[in-house]
């Protein structure tokens, strides 16, 4: 199920943003929200490349951005994917650039 | 237990229409990689592939035909009368009920299937071409090669993701061998580049966005390639006795399963098969000379494949000459264990060893001789082509220089 465009926006504030990903995070890993922290690694949650490539399908769906992910360059992402904080703080940057990019 | 001898292979790849061309652009290190064109890339990350150029379906099939043959179908046929042709045999006069024609396939009909789901799920299309289901199904391509050619033998076609070929041609070879087939024809074809296939592979986030590099430092993935390679394979005795041209010999063949992930290999899984190669073929270590590398260019195949080389092949490993030549025609999926066959036997035939094209840079975790960029004259005895598949399923075939 994808939002619609009115609705994304309306979502994209820091806050609700860091809500999101926590709960895309905790889904995938399958672990209790309220455990992961913003210094939490994604390794100790042990979570496997295909684990990581469904999570970023999954941020990608619901922010309505492109994450310029290769499991065989992940430097080249431009978004780190060793801690729950940077993931968080990667994403807000990529849909600042997303709304950056749409007309008013 | 018969001896196996190939004495026919054709091929349509990237690097051309024939085996001449497919060969000589390996002996030359030529990559076929470049832009995809045969569809458009716009809303594609990977705009890149290793397409078979020039393909003109009208110079080899009549219009009523070409309706009934996937692109996967058309390429495979294509291979085979030229691997039939250079074998000599034909099958109506006596051999067609001890002819099997087993073909590896990892997807089938995807073009068919593409263009059509496109239609009555975008378009609204309320019916579709009665040829739909006949064209898509993925042991096509192999009941047009029976029709075509008279065989009447068993048939069918082998499904194992990106070692589809590899089982196909180890099948085969242990059929002939067996003495249960006198002839197999057998080899892979495969055809995915479309729109709905790219887009899946997008979302795996394992497609090189430059070119395809194996065992390189720098390697950013794999890419893509389609094409059709086709051997007549047969018993050493029956080839002697109609004096036909003998191409290589097939020696052994070994499978095995990781029981691991459905997208990380094993090395274990990995040298299990290479192993098992060897003792089928009653091979040791030290006869191996070259390795035909399974080499798809991500960071994971080409560590897990030098493990597993090294710990079959013990100090040998730093001896022996290993390439890929994905990095040349692409990762054709059911199909590059075909064209890897051909790759191997032109290189046990005419002594040379096909490089790994695109190498920059070595990888402290690749530390084997993986002949960068420039092909090297030299004689071959033995070779293994290893195939090792998505979902762990693994087969190596070794092949053996007929003097």
């Amino acid at each position: 199920m994808s939002l619609d465009q009115t609705e994304k926006a309306a979502k994209a504030d820091p806050a609700t943003i860091e809500g999101d990903v926590l709960d895309i995070i905790a889904r995938q890993a399958k672990v209790e929200r309220a455990l992961l922290t913003r210094s939490t690694s994604l390794a100790e949650l042990n979570v496997q490349s295909l684990d990581l490539v469904e999570i970023i399908f999954a941020l990608e769906d619901k922010f309505d951005i492109e994450v310029p992910y290769n499991a065989n360059d992940p430097s080249s992402a431009g978004v780190s994917f060793q801690n729950v904080g940077d993931v968080i703080d990667g994403i807000a940057k990529l849909i600042g650039a997303r709304d950056a990019r749409k007309p008013a | 237990m018969k001896r196996v001898v190939i004495t026919g292979v054709g091929a349509v790849s990237a690097l051309g229409l024939d085996l001449r061309a497919h060969s000589e652009a390996l002996r030359a290190g030529r990559s076929a990689i470049g832009p995809i064109t045969i569809i458009s890339t716009e809303g594609l990350v990977t705009k890149i592939g290793a397409e078979v150029r020039g393909f003109d379906p009208a110079a080899y099939f009549e219009s009523g035909k070409i309706a009934l043959l996937d692109r996967c179908a058309q390429l495979a046929l294509v291979a085979t009368r030229e691997a039939v042709a250079a074998s000599g045999l034909t099958f109506r006069d006596g051999l067609g009920p001890r002819t099997a024609v087993v073909l590896g396939a990892g997807v089938g009909g995807q073009t068919t299937q593409d263009e059509n789901y496109f239609r009555v799920y975008h378009e609204g299309a309320k019916r579709l071409h009665p040829f739909t289901i006949p064209k898509l199904m993925i042991s096509a391509a192999a009941s047009h090669i029976t029709m075509e050619h008279g065989i009447t033998g068993p048939s069918f076609t082998v499904a194992s993701a990106c070692a589809s070929a590899n089982h196909a041609i180890g099948v085969a070879f242990h059929m002939v061998r067996s003495g249960s087939a006198d002839v197999a024809i057998t080899g892979g074809t495969e055809a995915t580049i479309t729109f709905g296939t790219m887009k899946g592979w997008d979302a795996l986030r394992v497609m090189a966005p430059d070119t395809c590099r194996p065992f390189s430092r720098d390697r950013k993935g794999m890419v893509l390639g389609e094409g059709a390679a086709v051997a007549v394979i047969e018993s050493l005795e029956s080839a002697k006795a109609r004096g036909a041209q003998i191409l290589a010999e097939i020696v052994g063949f070994g499978m095995s399963s990781d029981a691991g992930d459905i997208v990380l290999p094993s090395p274990e899984g990995a040298a299990a098969a290479i192993r098992g190669c060897l003792v089928d073929a009653r091979l040791a270590p030290e006869q191996v000379d070259y390795i035909n590398a399974h080499g798809t260019g991500t960071a994971a195949n080409d560590i897990t494949e030098t493990k597993a080389i090294h710990a079959v092949m013990g100090a040998h490993a730093k001896r022996l000459a290993v390439s890929s030549t994905k990095s040349m025609h692409g990762h054709a999926l059911g199909a590059a264990g075909a064209l890897e066959l051909a790759a191997t036997v032109i290189a046990l035939r005419d002594g040379f060893i096909p490089p790994t094209a695109n190498f920059t840079e070595a990888d402290p975790q690749c530390d084997l001789d993986y002949v960068p960029n420039e092909p090297r004259v030299r004689p071959i005895g033995v070779a293994l082509s290893n195939s090792f598949a998505f979902g762990g399923q693994n087969a190596v075939l070794a092949l053996r220089a007929f003097k």
